[in-house]
């Protein structure tokens, strides 16, 4: 830990003081979770780190339930899911659960991702925590997308043949990749039993990497909205109970608005189309994925012009992956030392028209491959780019930040009474 | 350097993507299909909205008109008699509707025979498999109807517009766009309305996705089917009520979902304010 002043764990009774020398659990927890100094100005954007946990448990959990009564095998897996929907008991409640709760586990993780890019949370010391962060991104995706294949639907087939068929256009191992990861030549049922083997082993991955991102979390303490670090025990206060509670409170919100879905709309976030069983002979109208991944469909579909002796497919691809990696290498394309865009003018700006950016990108790939969408796409393509591989390594240099506080405890004490102003 | 490869990245992504612009040809002359085809008719149904809950009456006279007319050709395999006790049907009532349908059975000789339905059978389709439906419909297949207000834009608002929106053929106009050179090389664009050509076998409706259905208007008269609790049996109210039982063949379980739906949010309401009441109390000496 590297605030020496925090207060270490001292087992007090004999048999924890025993249990202490011999497995140390009990210290790992209360170091984790109980003592762990926390800066005291956190905002509402760092519940979502613990929602992002709480939707990580309600999908394993779910999902445990749901795998006793699914079969996979393309025959019988649309129908055993209407089993669960009609005579499994509460089985609509537990599906329900784990679609809506795939949504909202991106929405939080998202919002998580833009707090960390708005706060400078990527920034040094905290690299580590971020590309462990990004991993469990790229996780979630593939997990998410094998998950959508599961129910057999028009759209989990034609989806699972678009996203696959996207490999073949990378030049000469392409189609490998593409073999190994379908099984075949096209979807069947080989495809479902491997997802459907890999769909239950990655959330378990992703509570392994869960586990490092905590710990990397845990070297250099949490970042603030300040952006400053944290200069001793008067700017921090304990996890618990301060965040402890102040989490409990953020669930309760979040399982509010996540029950307004799960039980009086909870088929809005879906897509009809996957209400039909898959149909190899019959291509739906518009092929589209799940909406957390519109963004990065609108950015694969704005390719559609061969440049620079590369096929327009091939762009498409390397841009979808490129936009996903290149989070991995922004701690190093963004110098500034400010963290918080609170006190960088000109990146608090990009920032506001990169949100609306990946709006507008999400929107595109959400809505059909015409026009006016595709022109749309482009421009939003572009500035996606633009904004993580041009602007922010510019703007990082050229800036003049706004002068940051003191401490954390500097803004606060100079209003407080106990302590005269200088 | 690896800025400068980054900044050459970014740049080379952008050019690629904006390529295309050049050869942009702006937004397409809309065609026949996305002029004619209509949203779904505005209906309200029992159990819309949040407290919502299936008008059980209506429900029984949908079965009935998907009983008499539906089940001719539409199938509903993933509904069992059992699921109709929710329509408040009794034990006795659904024991002996599962006895008018034959089921699909194998003898003690091993040979394909039926036998009467039971309770805890599904409903059997009008089909033995897909191609013999294909086979008596000129090629077209009626869709199961389990799900198929879930399978659809609006569902029991499609439903409802497409049985009841059937307008006669080759009577809907459309506008095209014609461009001509006259001797000058000067080019003018004329737009002109054509006749909407249905072709032979189908027929013209608007909601239907590409305005050309095979199924013929399934209730093309009033009076198709007998109602036995005095309603009148128009072609409105037999499109509404088949519509609605179509909602509950696709949800079953959405009158017990909003139950409990209301009570969880009530529990969690009062969870909040209680946190939130904590977490003042606990922060209170934190400046």
């Amino acid at each position: 830990m590297a605030m020496d002043w925090m207060v270490d764990y001292q087992p007090k009774s004999g048999i924890s003081k025993w249990i202490d020398q011999r497995l140390p659990l009990p210290r790992l927890v209360y170091n984790t979770l109980g003592g762990y100094p926390t800066p005291k100005n956190l905002n509402y954007f760092w519940n979502f780190g613990s929602l992002a946990g709480m939707f990580l448990v309600i999908q394993i959990v779910t999902g445990i339930v749901l795998a006793m009564h699914y079969s996979a095998n393309t025959l019988v897996a649309f129908n055993s899911v209407e089993h669960i929907m009609r005579d499994v008991n509460y089985g609509w409640l537990i599906r329900y659960l784990h679609m809506n709760g795939a949504s909202f586990f991106f929405v939080v993780v998202y919002i998580h991702i833009f707090r960390g890019l708005y706060y400078g949370s990527y920034k040094e010391p905290r690299e580590m925590l971020w590309i462990l962060g990004v991993v469990i991104m790229l996780l979630m995706m593939a997990t998410a997308f094998m998950g959508y294949v599961l129910k057999w639907g028009q759209m989990s087939f034609w989806g699972a043949k678009v996203i696959t068929g996207l490999f073949s256009a990378i030049p000469l191992i392409g189609t490998s990749i593409q073999t190994l990861l379908v099984g075949g030549p096209v979807p069947d049922n080989y495809t479902l039993n491997r997802f459907f083997s890999l769909h239950y082993l990655l959330p378990f991955v992703i509570v392994g990497v869960v586990i490092l991102h905590i710990w990397a979390l845990h070297i250099p303490g949490s970042n603030n909205p300040l952006g400053i670090d944290v200069k001793g025990p008067q700017d921090t206060v304990s996890f618990h109970p301060y965040y402890t509670i102040k989490d409990l409170f953020g669930v309760c919100v979040a399982l509010f608005i996540f029950c307004i879905f799960v039980f009086f709309t909870p088929d809005l976030l879906g897509d009809p189309d996957n209400s039909i069983m898959a149909n190899p002979m019959a291509t739906p109208a518009h092929i589209k994925p799940e909406w957390y991944f519109w963004p990065f469909y609108g950015i694969l579909r704005a390719f559609t012009f061969d440049f620079f002796g590369i096929p327009a497919k091939l762009w498409g691809v390397l841009a979808m992956f490129s936009s996903i990696l290149l989070l991995f290498v922004l701690p190093w394309l963004d110098n500034s030392p400010v963290r918080s865009a609170n006190f960088r003018p000109i990146y608090r700006q990009m920032f506001i028209v990169f949100v609306i950016d990946i709006l507008v990108l999400g929107w595109c790939g959400g809505s059909p491959a015409a026009e006016p969408y595709v022109i749309i796409s482009r421009f939003a393509t572009a500035y996606y780019f633009i904004h993580f591989l041009v602007l922010v390594p510019i703007v990082a240099r050229l800036e003049t930040p706004v002068s940051l506080p003191k401490s954390i405890g500097t803004p606060v004490l100079n209003y407080g009474n106990l302590q005269p102003a200088e | 350097m690896f800025k400068l490869g980054a900044f050459f990245a970014g740049l080379g992504f952008a050019a690629a993507v904006l390529w295309g612009i050049w050869n942009y040809e702006g937004l397409a002359y809309p065609d026949a299909v996305k002029q004619l085809h209509a949203k779904p008719k505005e209906v309200v149904f029992a159990n819309d909205g949040a407290f919502g809950s299936y008008d059980l009456a209506q429900l029984q006279r949908g079965f009935a008109v998907y009983k008499g007319v539906c089940s001719s050709c539409h199938s509903m395999k993933l509904v069992s008699f059992n699921a109709m006790r929710d329509l408040g049907y009794s034990e006795a009532q659904v024991k002996a509707l599962a006895k008018t349908y034959d089921v699909a059975s194998i003898d003690d000789k091993g040979e394909p025979t039926t036998r009467k339905g039971l309770p805890s059978d599904n409903f059997p389709g009008p089909y033995a498999n897909d191609e013999a439906a294909r086979a008596a419909n000129n090629g077209a297949l009626p869709p199961d109807m389990s799900l198929l207000a879930s399978a659809r834009e609006e569902g029991p608002r499609y439903i409802y517009s497409l049985i009841t929106g059937y307008a006669a053929n080759n009577t809907a106009h459309y506008k095209q766009l014609d461009e001509t050179t006259d001797s000058s090389g000067h080019k003018t664009k004329l737009e002109k309305l054509v006749k909407y050509e249905t072709p032979d076998g189908k027929y013209y409706n608007p909601y239907f996705s590409n305005l050309n259905i095979s199924m013929p208007p399934p209730l093309a008269a009033d009076g198709l089917v007998d109602y036995t609790d005095g309603t009148k049996a128009t072609r409105e109210q037999m499109a509404k009520d088949v519509s609605a039982f179509l909602t509950w063949t696709s949800e079953p379980k959405l009158e017990a979902r909003k139950r409990m739906g209301t009570n969880v949010l009530a529990f969690l309401a009062v969870l909040i304010v209680l946190t939130y009441l904590s977490k003042r109390k606990i922060w209170a000496n934190i400046k």
